[in-house]
């Protein structure tokens, strides 16, 4: 007789709608006519995902809390929490953007951003034919959806096994679907082969760790190893196998020195994919970094805080400086994801040595901050084209204010916000992170993260000098008129920014109150 | 009368000004001119009557408004003046109007035939937009008594401005504008990381962290920490004053912004860093500033000296006259860290009267440009001769900023400079060479363009002989002005829309300069406040 694990299907609702969602994107690739497709794949995806936000939400506002911070379920598996919640939620609605994005066939003449075949060699006669065929392919919306039902599985795992199936789950669709670009085909398949290879090298970095973790400790539960290196102490294995897992979480979330990555694959992604990499693994990454941290080590402070820090600083140096090189938007964009993985970083040090302090809250509000405005952004580089797809290079961008003025204001708004001038979310995030850094002492790191901002602040200046104040070039690209799906996208990522840089008050109470870890 | 929110009121009208000037349709040029110069005289009317329901007698900061803005962080929008707000509110209200009056016709397909509004993108709409917007912030800066909304509004000013300099500047406008984009927001971002840790020196002291100014004034910070929190402070107010050596932006901004926008950067954005000194550093860290006061000083004085000599070896009218405001700049800060009441007071004073005398000289350096088509001094000679009202302004405004008595600029450099010399003679003794070295680039400027026989862009009285070659700065006008005339022209002199912009501050020049008491009374209260915060926790 085996007891029945305890299951609050509740609690589980929100992953039952993805993973439910993505077993029925798989049925419908499988079973429904060619024509109707692509629009019931579009809206199995954005049940599913806007599902599992909903779901989230009625949860967080349902369930009795009490005093606690959440309950443990499936069998010790799953912490879903007030700060698990809210991450998913965060997911959940990024993903509801991003799907919108993959929904986009307006812009592209052959009516979407993904491959119709992705098996045919690229450059083969068929693939010519396939270039201008406008019959498109769905796997990439199932795909995404395992990936999000990953991602959320990941930032509530309150067990390392837990985590590292998740991180599985998550990563392998996005191998996938980075390969899927229709255009420059080469530079994608290259993308998602690199990405692969690396993923899987820090796979087995975090899986390494955990078997060290386990063989320290005797346990794969976040609270019972926090347990056992509280009574025990941390040993040499503990601090290794704490290492292994950090440096293969931080190999997701694109921090330096572990985002070699990042540039390539961010540039040969399909554009709506990068978007979605940038908002939501991010958002997935830091979670689960912040819960590992926070639950399982937080009484071993003092071994990670050496670590985070200086991985902190090389991270925004990095981004930061290397930006400046960028002649591409898209490998701009991806060094100023590692920057900024360097600001969240500083958030995550905000952890006090009593376990209080506001880093947590700080670095969720930042990284929903961060999903919306690099969301946005990737959203407009997929408006501006010229005949070979995308138009990424800085120099077509020469004048666009004079093309489209609405484009180049909308990008300029996410641009500052990137580079956290106040009155956008990006300020009012920096600011969040900053202040929980301060509080725990850390100003050197904040003064580096700031000069590291200034420096930063001059790559996405130069697009808006180039956007506003070069005069147009003759053979620019031109800026495509959105769908609707690419509209919506824009005018919630716009307004959010905004909103959330001047009226932040109620999103950043509900982080403060979100700002929980059970165990 | 004195509860109506003035200071929501001059933020909020400039800015919803802004947006509906921005959102006219294409085309409608004229109605933006004219809307935004109603906006831009609607805050001078609310600055006016908000002057004049300020009490000098009454509170330190009265007008005030605080809403809880951001609980989390314990930021409240709290909005309040004391004295030096107020007549820095004064001098916003009075250029920004005259700022619009000269750019009236800036961009217009004009005479010259050069529809340089007709180009896309280079609509004056924005132009006037985001002026209005600038004025805007602007009013925030100096009403803001919460350190997180002061700070808001501290950075988001950059954009405005960085829009006016990169879209409707001179020839070298992007590089311009991002060296004045990038050398602000550097300096603001170390006062960030300043303004977090005075938070949470708050925190820790008063247990809940605050940003509230009045609060801050009170906390006993540790010299050490103070020293660190007071250089954050510091240097962001240096590189915006500027302060040699962090000065370098400034000619180029103020070189290639256009007319109006260089108005407003070196008469009222540049004052936001004495205004800081007086306001942030001193009060808040004041054992600090005393520390630091002699170093402060030296930059001061050597300001003084080396901008000046810089300002004579300018070819450039722009360059130079951005040059004499940073040696201008210099006696101000001498006045504010003598920390004496008359010093302090006339530093004030300096902000006021060298925002009208270089607004003015800058307005009328517009106004020749406008003519000649080039910045370069060489470029001129003999304009005197064909527009006499133009060279007597010319001289007005040149008299003012080298502080001949009976100018405005007389009674605050007088007043620093006695006000300083008790505390510290030798930098007093010094820095009064500048004044010197003050007539001299005026009055050498002021007799090579304006007097001599006809030259360069200026065609003889005769008309008869073409004159050699076009102007050496080549396309030396700002952007939005007609595009440089290859050929030498007649110069016309002013119109009348010209001297009803400059009419207003020659009047102010004479004015303040017989009866500066009107302004003193209401800076010196707000000055002995001040230094009282430097000397309470001596």
């Amino acid at each position: 007789m085996i007891d029945a694990p305890d299951l609050s299907l509740a609690a589980l609702a929100p992953l039952l709608f993805v993973f439910g969602a993505a077993c029925v994107g798989v049925l419908v690739e499988a079973f429904a006519p060619r024509e109707v497709r692509h629009p019931v794949q579009v809206a199995v995806a954005l049940v599913g995902t806007g599902g599992g936000l909903a779901a989230t939400l009625v949860y967080a506002a349902t369930h009795e809390w009490g005093d606690g911070a959440g309950d443990v379920t499936a069998a010790g598996a799953l912490a879903v929490d007030k700060a698990g919640l809210f991450l998913q939620a965060t997911v959940a609605g990024l993903s509801v953007l991003a799907v919108l994005l993959f929904a986009e066939r307006g812009l592209d003449p052959a009516r979407s951003a993904f491959v119709a075949s992705a098996a045919v060699p690229a450059g083969s006669p068929r693939d010519r034919e396939q270039l201008t065929a406008t019959r498109v392919q769905t796997e990439v919306y199932p795909l995404a959806l395992f990936a999000v039902g990953g991602m959320m599985v990941f930032v509530t795992a309150n067990d390392l096994l837990i985590m590292f199936v998740a991180l599985e789950v998550l990563s392998l669709p996005l191998y996938l679907i980075s390969g899927l670009a229709r255009r420059r085909r080469l530079l994608s398949q290259e993308a998602a082969v690199k990405y692969f290879l690396l993923g899987a090298f820090a796979s087995a970095f975090f899986l390494y760790g955990l078997a060290l973790v386990y063989g320290a400790t005797g346990s794969i539960r976040l609270g019972e190893i926090r347990q056992s290196v509280a009574e025990d102490g941390g040993d040499v294995l503990v601090v290794l196998g704490l290492a292994l897992l950090i440096v293969g979480l931080l190999f997701k979330a694109s921090v330096a020195p572990f985002h070699s990555w990042t540039p390539d694959v961010y540039q040969g992604a399909p554009t709506p994919v990068t978007a979605f990499m940038a908002a939501c693994t991010k958002v997935a990454a830091f979670g689960a970094i912040l819960r590992l941290l926070y639950v399982a080590f937080g009484t071993e402070e003092w071994t990670w805080r050496p670590l985070v820090y200086g991985v902190a600083i090389v991270s925004m140096v990095v981004g930061a400086v290397l930006g400046l090189t960028q002649t591409d938007l898209k490998r701009m964009l991806a060094y100023s994801s590692i920057a900024h993985a360097g600001f969240l970083l500083t958030g995550v040090l905000g952890l006090g040595a009593d376990g209080e302090g506001s880093g947590l809250a700080a670095t969720m509000f930042y990284l929903l901050t961060y999903g919306l405005t690099t969301l946005g952004a990737f959203a407009v580089l997929t408006l501006v084209r010229d005949g070979d797809g995308e138009a990424g290079h800085l120099a077509q961008w020469a004048g666009l204010a004079s093309r489209s003025p609405l484009t180049a204001a909308v990008m300029a708004l996410f641009l500052l916000a990137l580079a956290g001038i106040p009155l956008t979310a990006g300020f009012t995030g920096k600011f969040a992170v900053f202040r929980a850094a301060v509080e725990q002492g850390a100003w050197p790191l904040v003064l580096v993260a700031v000069l590291a901002s200034a420096v930063a602040a001059f790559f996405y200046l130069r697009v808006i000098v180039l956007m506003y104040f070069s005069p147009p070039a003759a053979d620019g690209p031109t800026v495509g008129v959105p769908g609707v799906p690419t509209t919506v996208v824009l005018a919630v990522t716009a307004s959010a920014t905004l909103a959330l840089g001047i009226l932040p008050g109620a999103v950043l109470d509900l982080a403060e109150q979100a700002a929980r870890f059970v165990g | 009368m004195s509860d109506f929110p003035f200071l929501v009121a001059m933020i909020a009208v400039p800015a919803l000004g802004a947006a509906v000037v921005a959102a006219l349709p294409k085309g409608r040029e004229l109605l933006a001119r004219q809307l935004s110069l109603g906006v831009s005289l609607v805050v001078l009317v609310l600055t006016v009557l908000a002057a004049v329901a300020f009490d000098t007698g009454g509170e330190r900061f009265q007008l005030t408004t605080s809403v809880a803005w951001i609980p989390d962080f314990g930021v409240d929008f709290a909005l309040g003046v004391d004295g030096i707000a107020l007549v820095m509110l004064l001098l916003i209200g009075l250029l920004v109007p005259l700022v619009i009056g000269a750019s009236w016709e800036d961009g217009a397909p004009g005479a010259d035939g050069v529809p340089a509004a007709a180009t896309e993108g280079r609509s004056m709409r924005f132009f006037f937009a985001w002026l209005l917007l600038l004025e805007a912030m602007m009013v925030g800066v100096f009403a803001a008594t919460d350190v997180f909304l002061f700070y808001v509004f501290f950075e988001a000013m950059l954009v405005p401005m960085y829009f006016l300099i990169g879209r409707f500047g001179g020839p070298r406008r992007q590089y311009a504008a991002v060296k004045f984009f990038l050398y602000s927001l550097v300096g603001g971002l170390i006062m960030l990381a300043a303004v977090i840790g005075l938070y949470v020196v708050s925190a820790s002291e008063l247990g809940e962290g605050t940003f509230a100014f009045d609060a801050l004034r009170d906390l006993e910070i540790d010299p050490g920490v103070q020293k660190l929190l007071f250089l954050g402070f510091f240097v962001a107010f240096a590189i915006k004053a500027p302060l040699v050596p962090l000065h370098t932006w400034l000619p180029d901004s103020a070189a290639e912004a256009p007319i109006g926008g260089a108005v407003l950067l070196v008469g009222v954005l540049d004052k936001v860093g004495t205004f800081g000194f007086l306001r942030y550093c001193l009060p808040l860290f004041p054992d600090a500033s005393r520390y630091f006061a002699p170093l402060v000083l030296v930059l001061a004085v050597v300001g003084v000296l080396y901008a000046a000599l810089l300002a004579m070896g300018q070819s450039d009218m722009k360059r130079l006259v951005a040059y004499t405001s940073i040696s201008h700049f210099g006696f101000i800060a001498l006045g504010i860290f003598a920390f004496t009441t008359e010093a302090a007071t006339g530093a004030v004073l300096y902000m006021v009267n060298h925002g009208i005398a270089t607004g003015l000289l800058f307005l009328v350096v517009g106004m020749l440009i406008a003519r000649g088509g080039s910045r370069q001094i060489g470029d001129y000679g003999g304009v005197a001769a064909q527009a006499p009202k133009l060279a007597a302004v010319f001289l007005v405004a040149g008299l003012a900023s080298l502080a001949l008595p009976g100018t405005n600029s007389f009674v605050s450099e007088f007043l620093v400079l006695i006000g300083s010399f008790p505390e510290r003679p030798v930098h007093t003794i010094v820095a009064t060479l500048g004044i010197i070295l003050a007539a001299l680039y005026i009055l050498l400027m002021y007799q090579r363009t304006m007097h001599g026989p006809a030259r360069g862009v200026v065609a003889p009285a005769g008309g008869d002989e073409p004159p050699e070659a076009g102007p050496a700065g080549g396309a030396g006008a700002t952007a939005v002005l007609t595009a440089p005339s290859a050929t030498a022209v007649r110069f016309r002199d002013l119109s009348r829309r010209e001297i009803a912009v400059v009419t207003p501050l020659v009047v102010l020049v004479i004015v303040l300069g017989v009866q500066p008491q009107l302004l003193l009374d209401i800076i010196e209260p707000a000055v002995v406040a001040t230094l009282d915060d430097l000397g309470a926790t001596r």
